[in-house]
């Protein structure tokens, strides 16, 4: 009875209780966006889908289970188990249990029982239902309509489109990761055509920097870096894949060929070096060096790495828990897990120790003499080939002579081989007496012999100098994959699986075949797939606004967030696809809607009603990522290389950084000349102790695929900023072209420097501000020559010629001042 | 000091802000449907608030031995082993179980290499190479009966640091900070230091080992450094003063101020105080690391010499972090990984650590501070009962069924022994104990529930204690 009472007392007074716990209860009750929530985090952890921790047989995720259970009667929430329960006071009863350390709000349990109510209606959830392209209106831009619909449910308004040099900023910045110069600033502010503005985004996606900014991301996504990631965390040869996603930008790669290249370029009909680069992406994985690591502990850690990696790059499906036991949200089960994992068993690879040298990546010139050296080493191989008759005769006769009668003077390995009766001698023994005739007994063939050791040696000598890359080679046979209960890698007693697609997602039938990697990667961008598209759509989203449209970028699961606008990712997911994966076609769209150009300064309304801007009712504001904070600094100063592509690089980083690195200790040997000064993405990236530049400013270690990154707002990286030695040497260079090309006067001056950094003028009380720092540093250095020499010291690009003591206290009073532009809000600030 | 345009609340300014990515997801749906004031305040002491449980301990300082200390030689006397020195080891302890180098190898006895003396009110035998931990018995908690999942140092390392063997969790440190926040207004809440010094070929340490993980980076562990700046980019370019820099800041401040102005950015308040953070620590660090006001007895305490990157000076410098707020402290010393030239190796790690360990609890107490700082010593993983001849001189291999580990002070009981192993010192048997539940036991001294300290990520309520369910070790609380 007491139960009852309960019921009834919050089905009379469900809103107080619901809007003291946060959003009004919605009148119509909708599954996947109100419900599913809620019981996946609170209840598919006992009766979800994991089978082995499932309680009282109960499932909550199917229907067909809940209601012949009786947890759940449709209409009547009352009679319903679940209700009954969850308002239960006796803790034996109560659900969530206590120990679970879950707890339904009052707006819960309201919404479950509205939902029950109205007939408990179900939904797939709504990540796997194909995504449904909205129809919009002929004349309207679907992007703008869609906001704007959305908007106006929930009672706010768009804001005014941003001012032309905040835009020109945000734009340069999202699509090529660097700043419009202020020539590039004037221009589109005079330029009054109605199509000014499409033509600074024409321009910028055929920059050879798209690529680069847009490379970053995916980076990230496929955990790129130039170290192994255990242990010793030795190099290895990737640095040519970067290059390679870099061209995949800038050429339009489409994004089902870009897949297809990175999962299976080894095995696609048209595999070349290029698509065999691309294949890369399957050795960027964590490997280890270290003495006494179990092979089966390492294939499985492995495996594993890889099915998360397609989880969180392709399907936005955190698969890593079914290692051990199924999903406990989602429908992915441990088979899933294995037989994931077992696209990639055929991958050739030591599954402990160094990783090989991988293919030789010759630019096309190279080539050439690549495979002329190559004919080269064959015909002589051929022409030693061809004295094989003769030499086997004579190498017949000369090991009978010294079986009979042994020659002295001859080495250890040979004499005892000579010892044995022939009938005894090992293969290993006939090699060893093999290669002493030959090499040094035969009279024959000699110079044929030298001319091949000569052609081998040139070869390699010219291979070793051009650059490597591992790729992907499929061995002819699998490595065998079981399933390890609980994950135990010692555990033989799982099934052994072979390749399988996930089986709750529509897929292909292959016919009893085994599919490949190749036919993982053409499902994966298949129309059936309702995952791959909306995950892509929402990372761009995501670069464009600074949140996506659901804001758990690498979960599309049960337990990740459905997108509150879930017609626009279905629009921009139907539109990519529709246009044949076309990446390029799918960011200038984003970037040309009025969406995209509006202001990003929030109104008082905006921040109360809206203060993560889930709506999109404005643009976001975020700091810059660690790269272009680099970039940024080194372009105003004019010291940045343009130059695209090549081997990573070692910038500036504090002594002895790398001291705990071990198994070979290593010492860092910064770069010298044009090196010193590459985009941030070029930066060598040592997993375990990645530059302390980068990790300040949240670059991720990418020892695991990261779909987002975190903007932390630390003192790090105002020590950085004000302190490390290239920001430091950027200020100074920067302030050389002020003093140089600013004007006459220190307000000339410094509004020039305004125009650079900032790409506006500064105001009255900016240079008051500035003006007095500037006057306080000139009289320090004036009285201290020693001083200023020393902060201009600093990095290695060379002074001005011919500077004066008065000229060194300018330059170093003006290096203040740069540095303070660099550490401003505004200059990390992408807005 | 130079005047500052700073307002008082921009205090505390470690503890910053994230405004985007999975730490703000985290963050927000650990304080659940909690209006943004309330947390706001609860960033200001932690998110565990009110503590569920008394806080015994307020702070910890972690002795990580690196590479795996033989407990054979030092806290787990096994005269049978002795006796069966050089015979096989019996079959039915070994089979089937996971080994690292001795892959392949013939398995044999390894008697203990070292005797064994006993010390304290309760007659605790541990080995003649550490002396003057032998002196503290009666304030150490030693237990013999830990195991770990990992026998590779990497994942072992990560295992007792994160409680998972995978990349991207976040460190002890980071969780106790995250959960606690910290008390200290000019120095971050969890630091690192990591004995710097001759070594032979010591195992390296990542800086994921004290990663702030998958929770926002300013709960990251700081590494100080003995040589150099203390803490990366702390010095001024060039000859720039103090007052230079002060100058700098002020002028950036004022800067930031207006531009707020214009364009109402909440981040920008937060940017300030990071500055005035930043500033702050180049004069705290500083005086931190400096440690010639300590008096020669206090050096002679330690035995140590200032600035000489010891693990003794490091030790000294742990006291002087606690006593400044500082949350979590970890000590690395390395090079215990001896699979060969075990005799000759580990009396020196021994004499390296032993009485700056010591000295650490005599001093703590004597300051009464031990009673609040829980202080931890242990490797990442154990030694095998075997011996490891196949890299010269004998050693011992990686073991993660047994391995002996100490704790003192945080409310923890002093003067017992807790758990055993067989006797051969295969496999810990009685009061057998994880990695799972020592997280669990240092959470529940801190005041903290460890099955309620969750964080979502990628959908799961993780947990510093993992998944699998973990257990305060009650029997060794006071």
């Amino acid at each position: 009875m007491p139960r009852r009472v309960v019921i009834i007392l919050s089905s009379v007074f469900p809103l107080a209780a619901v809007l003291a716990a946060g959003a009004p209860v919605p009148a119509r009750i909708e599954f996947n966006r109100d419900v599913r929530p809620i019981l996946s985090d609170n209840c598919f952890y006992c009766h979800g889908p994991d089978a082995s921790h499932r309680k009282a047989k109960l499932r909550l995720d199917v229907r067909e289970v809940a209601l012949a259970k009786e947890a759940i009667v449709p209409g009547k929430p009352a009679d319903s188990e679940l209700v009954i329960r969850f308002h239960s006071n006796d803790p034996e009863e109560v659900m969530p249990p206590p120990d679970s350390n879950k707890k339904l709000t009052a707006r819960d349990k309201a919404v479950l029982e509205r939902w029950i109510a109205q007939g408990a209606g179900y939904q797939l959830h709504w990540a796997y239902e194909p995504p449904a392209k909205p129809a919009i209106p002929a004349d309207a831009n679907a992007i703008d309509s869609l906001v704007a619909r959305r908007l106006a449910e929930v009672g706010l308004k768009s804001s005014p489109e941003a001012d032309r040099r905040t835009l020109i900023r945000r734009v340069t910045s999202d699509l090529t990761g660097l700043l419009p110069t202020p020539e590039e600033v004037d221009a589109f502010e005079k330029d009054r055509a109605p199509d000014a503005y499409a033509r600074v985004v024409d321009r910028l996606l055929a920059s050879p920097h798209y690529g680069e900014r847009m490379a970053i991301g995916w980076l990230d996504v496929v955990r790129f870096a130039d170290t192994i990631g255990y242990h010793s965390d030795n190099p290895r040869n990737v640095w040519p894949y970067r290059d390679w996603v870099i061209r995949s930008f800038n050429e339009n790669k489409r994004f089902d060929r870009f897949t297809l290249e990175q999962i299976a370029g080894d095995l696609l009909p048209d595999a070349n070096r290029e698509t065999r680069i691309g294949s890369a992406f399957n050795r960027l994985l964590l490997t280890t060096e270290e003495g006494g690591a179990q092979p089966k502990d390492y294939e499985a850690r492995m495996l594993a790495d890889r099915v998360r990696a397609i989880g969180a790059g392709w399907l936005g499906q955190t698969t890593g828990c079914a290692q051990c036991h199924d999903h406990k949200f989602d429908p992915f089960t441990t088979r899933d897990f294995y037989a994931l994992g077992a696209f990639f068993a055929d991958v050739k690879e030591p599954v402990i120790g160094r990783r090989e040298e991988g293919m030789v990546i010759a630019p096309p010139e190279q080539e050439e003499k690549l495979a002329a050296l190559d004919r080269e080493v064959a015909a002589k191989r051929a022409a030693v080939a061809a004295l094989t008759p003769e030499f086997d005769a004579a190498e017949a006769e000369w090991v009978s002579a010294a079986t009979a009668q042994p020659p002295t003077g001859l080495p250890r390995a040979v004499a005892a081989a000579l010892k044995k009766d022939p009938d005894t001698r090992t293969a290993r023994d006939q090699q060893v007496l093999r290669n002493h005739f030959r090499t040094k007994v035969a009279t024959i063939g000699r110079e044929e012999l030298a001319a091949l050791t000569a052609a081998e040696q040139e070869r390699k000598t010219f291979a070793d100098s051009l650059p490597h890359c591992l790729v992907t080679e499929a061995a002819p046979k699998k490595r065998a994959v079981r399933i390890l209960p609980r994950g135990n890698f010692l555990d033989d007693t799982g099934e052994v699986v072979t390749a399988a697609l996930p089986g709750y997602l529509p897929r292909p039938d292959f016919g009893g075949r085994e599919p490949n990697r190749l036919d993982l990667a053409r499902w994966l961008v298949s129309r059936e797939n309702p995952l791959t598209a909306r995950v892509v759509a929402n990372r761009l989203w995501q670069q464009f606004f600074g949140g996506g449209l659901s804001r758990v970028a690498g979960d599309f699961g049960a337990q990740g967030e459905p997108p509150r606008n879930g017609a626009l990712l279905d629009w921009l997911a139907g539109e990519f696809m529709d246009r044949g994966w076309d990446v390029k076609h799918l960011v200038r769209t984003i970037v040309l809607s009025a969406t995209y150009r509006q202001t990003s300064v929030a109104t008082p309304e905006q921040l109360a009603a809206d203060p993560e801007n889930r709506e999109f009712g404005r643009q976001g504001r975020h700091r810059v990522e660690a790269e272009l904070v680099r970039d940024r600094a080194l372009q105003v100063a004019g010291l940045l290389s343009p130059r695209v592509g090549g081997p990573s690089v070692k910038p500036y980083q504090p002594d002895r950084y790398w001291e705990n690195l071990n198994f070979p200790p290593r010492d860092y040997e910064m770069d010298r000349g044009e090196a010193q000064y590459r985009r941030g993405l070029y930066v060598w990236w040592q997993r375990t102790f990645l530059h302390p530049a980068m990790l300040a400013f949240d670059a991720p270690s990418r020892e695991e695929c990261a779909a987002e990154r975190s903007r932390a707002n630390i003192p790090q990286q105002a020590l950085v900023l004000l302190n490390d030695p290239s920001y430091v040497e950027a200020a100074r260079v920067f302030a050389a072209r002020i003093v140089h090309e600013g004007g006459a006067t220190a307000d000339a001056q410094l509004h020039w420097a305004g125009k650079q950094a900032l790409q506006r003028t500064p105001s009255a009380s900016e240079t008051k501000t500035v003006s007095a720092l500037l006057e306080e540093h000139r009289r320090i250095y004036r009285a201290d020559p020693a001083a200023a020499k020393a902060l201009l010291a600093t990095g290695d690009a060379p002074l001005p010629a011919g500077l004066a003591t008065d000229g060194l206290a300018e330059l170093a009073a003006w290096t203040h001042v740069a540095r303070v532009l660099f550490n401003l809000h505004e200059f990390v600030t992408r807005d | 000091m130079m005047p500052f345009p700073f307002s008082p609340h921009t205090r505390r300014a470690f503890l910053g802000k994230v405004t985007q990515g999975v730490g703000a997801v985290a963050f927000a749906s650990l304080l659940g449907r909690t209006t943004a004031r309330a947390a706001s305040a609860a960033s200001a002491r932690g998110v565990v608030w009110p503590l569920p449980l008394p806080q015994k301990a307020k702070r910890v300082i972690w002795l990580t031995m690196a590479g795996g200390p033989s407990q054979f030689e030092t806290f787990d006397p096994k005269p049978k082993l002795a006796a069966m020195h050089g015979e096989p080891m019996p079959e039915s302890l070994t089979r089937g179980q996971q080994l690292a180098q001795l892959q392949g190898q013939k398995l044999v006895c390894h008697a203990p290499q070292f005797p064994f003396a006993k010390f304290g009110k309760n007659q605790t035998e541990i080995s003649t190479l550490l002396p003057h931990l032998g002196g503290v018995i009666d304030d150490i908690c030693l237990i013999r009966s830990m195991t770990t999942d990992a026998i590779n140092h990497d994942p072992a390392h990560m295992f007792m640091n994160t409680g998972a063997q995978i990349a991207g969790r976040p460190s002890m440190g980071a969780w106790v900070n995250y959960g606690l926040g910290s008390e200290s207004e000019n120095l971050p809440g969890f630091v690192v230091m990591v004995t710097t010094g001759p070594g032979r070929s010591p195992q390296p340490i990542a800086t994921r080992q004290w990663s702030s993980g998958f929770l926002p980076s300013r709960f990251q562990g700081v590494q100080l450094h003995s040589r150099g700046d203390a803490v990366h980019y702390l010095s001024n370019p060039g000859q720039t003063t103090r007052a230079q820099q002060g100058a700098d800041v002020r002028a950036i401040t004022e800067l930031n101020r207006e531009h707020d102005a214009w364009v109402h950015d909440p981040e920008i308040a937060t940017r300030i105080a990071q500055y005035e953070m930043a500033f702050q620590m180049q004069a705290s660090v500083p005086e931190l690391m400096d440690l010639r006001g300590e008096d020669a007895r206090t050096l002679a305490l330690y035995g140590c010499t200032p600035g000489d990157g010891s693990f003794a000076a490091n030790c000294l410098l742990a006291r002087r972090l606690v006593e400044r707020g500082v949350r979590f402290i970890q000590l690395y010393h390395r090079d215990w990984d001896h699979h060969s030239l075990l005799r000759e190796e580990l009396p020196l790690r021994c004499k390296e650590t032993d009485q700056a360990a010591a000295a650490l609890i005599t001093d703590l107490k004597q300051r009464g501070m031990l009673d609040e700082t829980l202080v931890v010593w242990t490797g990442e993983f154990g030694r095998t009962p075997m011996s490891q001849d196949n890299k010269g001189t004998a050693g011992r291999d990686h073991h993660n069924k047994s391995m002996s580990m100490w704790l003192a002070g945080g409310g923890v009981k002093g003067g017992i022994v807790h758990g055993a192993t067989d006797e051969l010192g295969y496999a810990a048997v009685e009061d057998v104990c994880t990695v799972h539940d020592l997280h669990a036991t240092m959470l529940h001294q801190l005041g903290i529930r460890h099955d309620a300290f969750t964080v979502k990520f990628q959908g799961l309520d993780a947990k510093l204690t993992g998944v699998e369910g973990a257990n305060v070790i009650e029997k060794i609380l006071a």
